[in-house]
């Protein structure tokens, strides 16, 4: 299999259109017969980035390259940015709004799960410019 | 079980049109919280919450759930049953609150 590339946009505040961008990554990675384990973290880490970009960062970009050896994702916004990664990286840390919370997001639990299900994550973010967020899977060799 | 074995549950209505696929019910998950849901739900439970919306659906789907069951007795919006229905996962609704909803499919000899 060579490297396949998507690319996709994310509308900002749409909160019914949230998680568009991850089910079609989970149907296109089922296609091209990934391991269900690492389809499951694909989708679990890209899901939360999504949700992330809807509720904090205005929409933005999604890029996704899967090779034999690795599944990369990177997002980006152009939303307000991440003061203090650190303390946004710890379980239970939110800044979501009642409107997201009544939706049932804002447990601090996004970005936590990112770093979680993935093998590598790294956070750029400029308060005021956007943040990117790049992670990747890493994919057994098939046997 | 499977999705037929649940369906015979009295307090379980199934708002989906079809029947379900001949799917395994591995586990029951309960939560209302939906990242707690998508980093704890497992593949294949019965997923028992009364957060109705299409992200609900939405983690639903991307966690592989076998089905959805939203408790207390509320019915989602359309558009989470069509959504559901699009993506295979099988919804209910039931007429008992989350835990003894849970105890119920827990009882149906998972």
């Amino acid at each position: 299999m060579s490297a396949v590339t998507y690319h996709f946009t994310v509308p900002g505040d749409d909160y019914s259109r949230a998680g568009e961008a991850s089910s079609q990554v989970k149907n296109r990675l089922k296609r091209l017969g990934l391991p269900a384990g690492e389809i499951r973290r694909v989708s679990i880490a890209l899901y939360e980035g999504e949700i992330n970009m809807v509720i904090h960062g205005g929409g933005g970009e999604i890029t996704v390259t899967v090779s034999p050896e690795r599944v990369e994702m990177e997002l980006t916004d152009h939303g307000k940015g991440i003061p203090d990664i650190a303390l946004a990286m710890q379980e239970g840390y939110s800044t979501a709004s009642p409107m997201a919370r009544s939706l049932g997001f804002g447990a601090g639990m996004g970005l936590p799960n990112m770093k979680k299900y993935t093998d590598e994550m790294a956070i750029d973010s400029t308060v005021g410019v956007g943040t990117t967020v790049r992670m990747a899977v890493h994919l057994a060799p098939a046997s | 079980m499977t999705l037929s074995d649940l369906e015979q549950l009295p307090m379980l209505r199934r708002l989906t049109p079809e029947p379900p696929a001949p799917r395994p019910v591995e586990s029951v998950f309960c939560c209302d919280l939906l990242s707690l849901a998508m980093s704890r739900a497992r593949a294949g439970c019965a997923w028992v919450t009364v957060m109705a919306n299409l992200n609900t659906v939405a983690v639903a789907t991307l966690t592989d759930a076998a089905c959805l069951v939203f408790a207390e007795g509320i019915t989602p919006p359309e558009g989470c049953v069509t959504k559901a229905a699009e993506e295979g996962i099988a919804v209910y609704t039931s007429s008992l609150p989350v835990y003894e909803t849970a105890r119920a499919i827990d009882g149906g000899r998972l």
